[in-house]
């Protein structure tokens, strides 16, 4: 229940199209991110009230899991940012207007896509990461306990949170609404079909990725996480910070 | 305006009943649980005040983070509350005296301002001009410059707390066996196989 009203209340500042956004918050990619991290309460909440064994091996996992990933999150957020010079996910986008795909972030900040990626894989507990639920070690882990219409939440939160993070995802790097070629034929489709084709090709990844990947050991997904993405990312900042500073681009 | 102040009413009520209940439940999971809720109220009270950039920051770095691993850890522990009790009489009297030295401190604060007027329009004076900016910049700009040798100097503490408490907890254990990629990678079949010649009937 937590898990899938958090996921829709994080629609509210998702920038579907120029002006078209329910609340232009100044702090837009800030909410995001805290209730992006809030995720895990659903899943330590039911971990914990199943009373039982796998379940709360789940919740653990999770919750550890998310924390780890959400440092690189936040130093990729950060990152893209320090580019834009705004909070606000509309000026998020519209930083990257100009030069059509050229302009979009994900070609500056290839590193910090992937690593972006691969954090939201193990933030929406997804294939190789979902290790709360893995069920050849713990039968279904957090949701072991639930059927009917309890489980149903838990997976449509976990969907929507796939969408979502994709939206996100889709707006930092891929540049929201705009068209990939700012030429006649593209520019006149609307907006929000090119944003929702950007968060269809991501989410069409994150299946790939599930039916491709096996599951990660558990200290693997620890190191990775913190060995590998959190020196990257830290560094990805300050260099980011520094170019920016040196060539005399700060927004 | 009304409605401005029936929300604060609301919710710096809700924060102080549970913050109450943090100290008064007695299952610690359900305490944490209710400290996440006066977090989330005192991040109402920060955007109620104009502060939405701190109210975020409060919600994903408290709520977001330690409160899980608050959670984790408590979830872990194996707490006896029988034993708890039997030594809540015995720091009753220092408990009993912090909370006299802080009502004592607040009292001699509000004390300060009734007594003279100065004091209060002091504090209650704008640090940075409110212009257009946006909260995050305002901030930014205050920590900054007008403060960064204090900024500086808590982010210094912070370090040495946190690589005290890893010196302190970290211990070397004989006999763990750990994966050490690099070796695996640079193993060659010359040091992992040998070949033998067995004969039949005898083995190796």
């Amino acid at each position: 229940m937590i898990t899938f009203l958090l996921a829709l209340i994080a629609w509210a500042v998702i920038p579907f199209d120029e002006g078209m956004v329910l609340s232009d918050i100044n702090v837009g990619v800030l909410y995001l991110f805290a209730i992006s991290s809030l995720g895990v309460y659903g899943i330590i909440v039911s971990g914990w009230a199943s009373n039982s064994r796998y379940p709360f091996l789940g919740a653990l996992r999770s919750a550890a899991q998310m924390v780890s990933y959400e440092v690189s999150i936040g130093f990729v957020i950060i990152t893209v940012l320090l580019c834009v010079g705004s909070l606000n996910l509309s000026d998020v986008v519209k930083a990257q207007e100009g030069g059509g795909i050229l302009g979009w972030y994900f070609l500056p900040h290839f590193p910090m896509f992937i690593i972006f990626f691969v954090s939201i894989l193990a933030e929406t507990n997804r294939h190789p990461f979902d290790l709360p639920e893995s069920e050849a070690e713990l039968v279904a882990g957090y949701q072991t306990e639930y059927s009917s219409m309890a489980f149903a939440l838990f997976f449509l939160g976990e969907y929507m949170n796939m969408i979502l993070m994709s939206g996100i995802c889709a707006i930092l790097f891929l540049g929201g609404w705009l068209p990939p070629v700012d030429i006649a034929p593209f520019n006149m489709v609307p907006g929000i079909i090119w944003f929702a084709l950007k968060v269809a090709l991501l989410l069409f990844v994150f299946i790939w990725v599930r039916a491709t990947l096996p599951r990660y050991r558990y200290d693997q997904l620890m190191r990775l996480g913190w060995k590998v993405f959190l020196p990257l990312s830290l560094f990805w900042v300050v260099a980011t910070a520094g170019f920016l500073v040196a060539f005399d681009m700060v927004p | 305006m009304i409605i401005a102040s029936l929300a604060f009413y609301l919710f710096a009520a809700i924060t102080v009943a549970s913050a109450f209940m943090v100290i008064a439940s007695k299952n610690p999971v359900h305490s944490v649980l209710f400290l996440i809720l006066a977090f989330f109220n005192s991040a109402a009270l920060f955007v109620l005040l104009g502060a939405e950039f701190l109210a975020m920051i409060l919600v994903v770095v408290y709520v977001g983070a330690v409160a899980v691993l608050f959670l984790f850890v408590v979830m872990m522990l194996d707490i006896n509350f029988s034993e708890l009790r039997q030594g809540f009489l015995q720091y009753l009297p220092i408990g009993a005296l912090i909370g006299l030295i802080l009502m004592v401190e607040l009292i001699l604060v509000v004390g300060g301002w009734t007594l003279s007027p100065e004091a209060l329009e002091l504090s209650a004076a704008p640090v940075a001009e409110m212009s257009d900016k946006t909260n995050t910049e305002q901030l930014g700009g205050l920590l900054y410059t007008k403060y960064v040798y204090l900024f500086q100097a808590a982010g210094m503490i912070l370090l040495v707390a946190m690589i005290g408490a890893i010196v302190l907890t970290h211990r070397q254990r004989p006999g763990v066996k750990k994966q050490v990629i690099a070796e695996q990678v640079y193993r060659r079949p010359e040091d992992a196989m040998q070949v033998r010649k067995v004969e039949p009937g005898q083995g190796v």
